[in-house]
């Protein structure tokens, strides 16, 4: 029974993981635009929720909403401006830009809010749980898990349903073509931040809700959100669920085993699917 | 005139492509281009397109200067492309293919899903099933529907009938006349010099990035053809 | 025409001449610094020159051999806990066990490479960092040498590493100041042998397929270059400098811990910085970036976070609108080459490698 538990909560952790993914699973499938300042932008998020949280004594998950459209702008912005101008056929320059970014938004912040360790406060719910069949589980935990699964169908719906999602797979399909359609390549790319920069926010709610933050977290976080994602395989948000899973169920699993192997133990299993399945667990069949 | 081109010039790095191309279609007309391989039409068409981007007098669309332009804003104009090699999407379905083609630019006028569903009746059919996995001919076809989609008024056609089998070639050519009855003026880069002097009202003959020979298909000779495209006296 | 480019050629060579001749008169001089400089002084160049060696190396890597690691950082670290590890576990000379950081570099270097080179442009760079993670983890495991927490090089180790004594009595100095000296001296030297090996390698074959294969891939395949393992090549050389370098490093400061000896920012973030800046794929850019480095360190030292949010910036701001650094910049307004690799022409990209 004790394992039972540990993979269940394994799995809800991995919800966690893929929900810092999804926005990079995101922006990854369609422009093949690595953005290593992903896990600062959560952190940054997270700290915006906290000053309306704190600033107007809003709730949590209202001051998510009010700060999500001002996210949506500054991903739109900044691939505008910044971004689609290293997007190319070479890896290099785009990963050095947000990796430049990403020091420049950790030092900002740490100027900003200073080193200590923060947390979005949501009072009793944050101990609250449920007995599920004999296993108990948080309900933060189980919220966390049901809020990806969530943010992956609306994903999806967007992808496959409606017409921008049409424009962003001809996009990621062949560019030129696609301006061949009147579809303006960067805008597409800049909606597509813009709507990761979203996806942000909402797994930002869930890390300040969740545990302690401080401006140097964002690196720790983004590496497991790479993990979900390259598990999972390129531009497959299922996978990314997935991807998220294998790490969360790996990581309580090694922590079960020994405390100080948690984190290796998602490593690893990274490692290991990625020797098995260099592409991923679902690849798109294209690429 | 619909659109006309002056001197335009286009290259690829040191590499020169075309070396002033004097070009003017009208409306409603239908113009074939013809040349050997390596003749400089795709990049042609690239350029009027804006895939290539070129000084602003060098294209002109209905008296306005769009040489600068993207492709997206030419596009969106009403100038559309079958590009070569058909270029479908992968990820998109059939139906889903021609959509986009109508999505940015389409509402008034006669193309819509429908209308090319009765053009080519086999796509409806094969609707759901994803665009690369239709035969050669039907991914041609869907391709010239997701140019119509736009309902544009000048259409480029690149090659329609490469690596096509003869009859398949029959049915896609067959479309053209209703293709043209809806009033849209229509380019045609074609090898096939037959098939182009039947279908075209002027035919505009390229060697190595010039227009080597210009007329309508009454007034050329095969002689005088042989010469321009390739470069020698028959 | 073709005068215009031969004179071009003859400034080159002369350019290259010049470069040789005061390279080696400021080893010379750099050799003798120690004579005259302050301590500290002897610590800033120390510091100079091991971030300039890592910078060669990494541009080596991604630069010239289109391997974009950010995991640089396990081959310092797992260089440095070598080094450790022969003086504490088997009781070495501190000098003699820096090489043993090398090899142990390379030996690392061969699972990762394995691993790596599966993966594909982002993913590589991504693959690296995770396996410089399981490192890091795995080592702060090793409990003889401190765990988490690290350890120091004991007392008996550094009181009489080879050299010192003689350092001691030649510039009458104190003995941790003489094990700068002796520290600072390595470090010039095995700047001075990554360069010049670089150069070396870049003038001759490795050069010649590498530009190959970074211009295309496939037409170097059809050519009969060996892709697969010029890369090997390249990691494994790369590994076993950055493992030296490691190694030096931690001589120097004799403590170490997992955190300091792998850390992401010290030794792949402020590197790829001074690659960037500096200007990618020349040998040049790497020194102008280190300079610029330094002062701005020197200069805003007092200011905290407003440092590395400036560098960061500032390598934004130089891949937007000079991508081939600051000395691209100058290289195109003057013409000047003082390494002059000929195949590593100007005004070509720089492709990532696949
Ligand atoms: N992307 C490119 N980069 C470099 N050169 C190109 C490129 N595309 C075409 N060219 C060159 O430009 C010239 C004209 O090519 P273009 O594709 O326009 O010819 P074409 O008449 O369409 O030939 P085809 O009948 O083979 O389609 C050719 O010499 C070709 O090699
Ligand atoms: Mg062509």
């Amino acid at each position: 029974m004790i394992w039972v538990d540990t993979v269940v909560q394994g799995v809800l952790l991995g919800g966690l993981y893929a929900l810092f993914a999804a926005g990079l699973s995101l922006v990854f499938g369609i422009m093949r635009l690595v953005n290593l300042a992903h896990g600062d932008m959560i952190v940054a998020a997270a700290f915006l929720i906290l000053l309306l949280v704190q600033g107007l004594g809003l709730n949590p998950f209202l001051a998510a909403l009010l700060a999500a459209p001002a996210m949506f702008a500054f991903g739109w912005l900044l691939q505008r401006f910044i971004l689609n101008r290293v997007l190319g056929k070479d890896i290099l320059p785009p990963l050095l830009v947000t990796f430049g970014l990403s020091v420049a938004l950790q030092n900002g912040m740490l100027e900003a809010f200073s080193a200590d360790s923060r947390r979005i406060p949501i009072g009793p719910l944050e101990s609250a749980s449920v007995s599920l069949g004999g296993i108990t589980v948080g309900v933060m935990p189980l919220l966390t898990f049901g809020s990806a699964v969530a943010v992956i169908v609306v994903l999806n719906q967007i992808f496959y349903r409606t017409a921008l999602g049409r424009a962003f797979r001809a996009t990621s399909d062949d560019p030129v073509t696609a301006s061949l359609m009147g579809i303006n390549p960067r805008g597409i790319f800049a909606m597509a931040t813009g709507l990761a920069m979203v996806v942000v926010t909402i797994a930002a709610l869930y890390l300040g809700m969740r545990s302690n933050f401080d401006p140097s977290i964002g690196p720790a976080r983004l590496i497991y959100a790479f993990e979900a994602v390259i598990i999972g395989g390129l531009g497959s948000l299922w996978g990314t669920l997935a991807g998220g899973i294998i790490i969360g169920v790996a990581q309580t699993l090694g922590a079960a085993i020994n405390p100080e192997w948690q984190i290796l133990a998602g490593h690893i299993a990274f490692l290991v699917v990625l020797v098995i399945r260099p592409r991923g667990l679902f690849p798109r069949a294209l690429d | 005139m619909l659109l006309q081109t002056h001197g335009l010039t286009a290259s690829y790095g040191q590499f020169k492509a075309l070396f002033g191309i004097d070009l003017a279609v009208a409306k409603g007309e239908c113009l074939a281009i013809i040349g050997a391989n390596g003749a400089g039409k795709t990049t042609l068409l690239r350029s009027i397109t804006g895939v290539l981007r070129n000084a602003p007098g060098m294209v002109m669309h209905r008296g306005e200067a769009i040489g600068d332009l993207p492709a997206d804003r030419v596009m969106q104009r009403g100038i559309a492309m079958v590009p070569e090699g058909r270029k479908l999407f992968p990820s998109l379905s059939v139906e889903e293919n021609l959509l986009i083609g109508g999505q940015v630019r389409g509402g008034s006028g006669p193309w819509g899903l429908e209308a090319i569903y009765d053009l080519f009746p086999i796509l409806r059919e094969r609707r759901r099933s994803p665009g690369t996995a239709l035969s050669g001919g039907q991914q041609q076809m869907v391709a010239i529907g997701r140019a119509l989609m736009s309902n544009p008024d000048l259409l480029l056609c690149d090659e329609i009938s490469l690596g096509l089998a003869p009859v398949v070639i029959r049915d896609i050519y067959a479309a053209l006349p209703r293709i043209r009855a809806s009033g849209m003026a229509v380019v045609i880069v074609e090898q096939d010099i037959a098939r182009a002097l039947s279908v075209a009202d002027r035919v505009v003959c390229m060697m190595e990035g010039r227009i080597t020979l210009e007329g309508t298909p009454a007034q050329l000779n095969r002689a005088q053809i042989h010469a321009a495209y390739f470069g020698e006296a028959a | 025409m073709e005068k215009g480019q031969r004179m071009k050629i003859v400034t080159r060579t002369r350019a290259g001449t010049i470069t040789g001749l005061m390279v080696v008169v400021l080893v010379l001089a750099g050799l003798a610094l120690p004579a005259v400089a302050p301590r500290s002084l002897i610590q800033d160049l120390f510091f100079i020159l091991t971030m300039l060696s890592l910078a060669q190396v990494w541009n080596l890597l991604a630069g010239y051999g289109g391997l974009v690691s950010v995991g640089q950082q396990a081959f310092v670290g797992i260089g440095a806990y070598a080094m450790f590890a022969m003086v504490i576990l088997f009781g070495w000379d501190p000098v003699p066990a820096v090489l043993v950081g090398g090899v142990a570099a390379v030996i690392l270097a061969v699972p990762t490479a394995f691993f790596a080179f599966r993966l594909q442009g982002a993913y590589f760079a991504i693959g690296t960092w995770v396996i410089a993670e399981v490192t890091r983890l795995l080592v702060a495991q090793w409990k003889a040498l401190g765990g988490g927490t690290g350890t120091s090089l004991p007392r008996e180790a550094t009181s009489d590493i080879m050299g010192v004594e003689l350092i001691r009595t030649l510039f009458d100095v104190r003995e941790a100041a003489a094990r700068d000296i002796l520290a600072y001296w390595l470090a010039l030297i095995l700047t001075v042998c990554i360069i010049g090996g670089i150069y070396w390698l870049l003038k001759n074959r490795l050069g010649l397929a590498l530009a190959a294969v970074r211009d295309n891939t496939e037409a170097a395949r059809s050519v009969g270059i060996d892709t697969t393992r010029l890369k090997w090549a390249v990691f494994l050389i790369a590994a076993f400098a950055t493992g030296l370098i490691g190694a030096l490093i931690y001589v120097q400061t004799a403590r170490i811990s997992p955190d300091a000896a792998f850390s992401l920012t010290d030794w792949t973030a402020y590197v790829i910085f001074i690659v960037v800046i500096g200007g990618i794929g020349t040998l040049e850019g790497p020194i102008i970036g280190v300079i610029v480095f330094f002062v701005l360190q020197s200069a805003l030292s007092d200011y905290g976070a407003w440092y590395l949010l400036t560098l960061g910036l500032l390598a934004i701001a130089v891949m937007l609108f000079a991508p081939k650094g600051l000395w691209g910049l100058i290289a195109a307004r003057t013409g000047l080459r003082l390494f002059p690799v000929q195949r590593r022409l100007v005004g070509h990209d720089i492709n990532g490698g696949k």
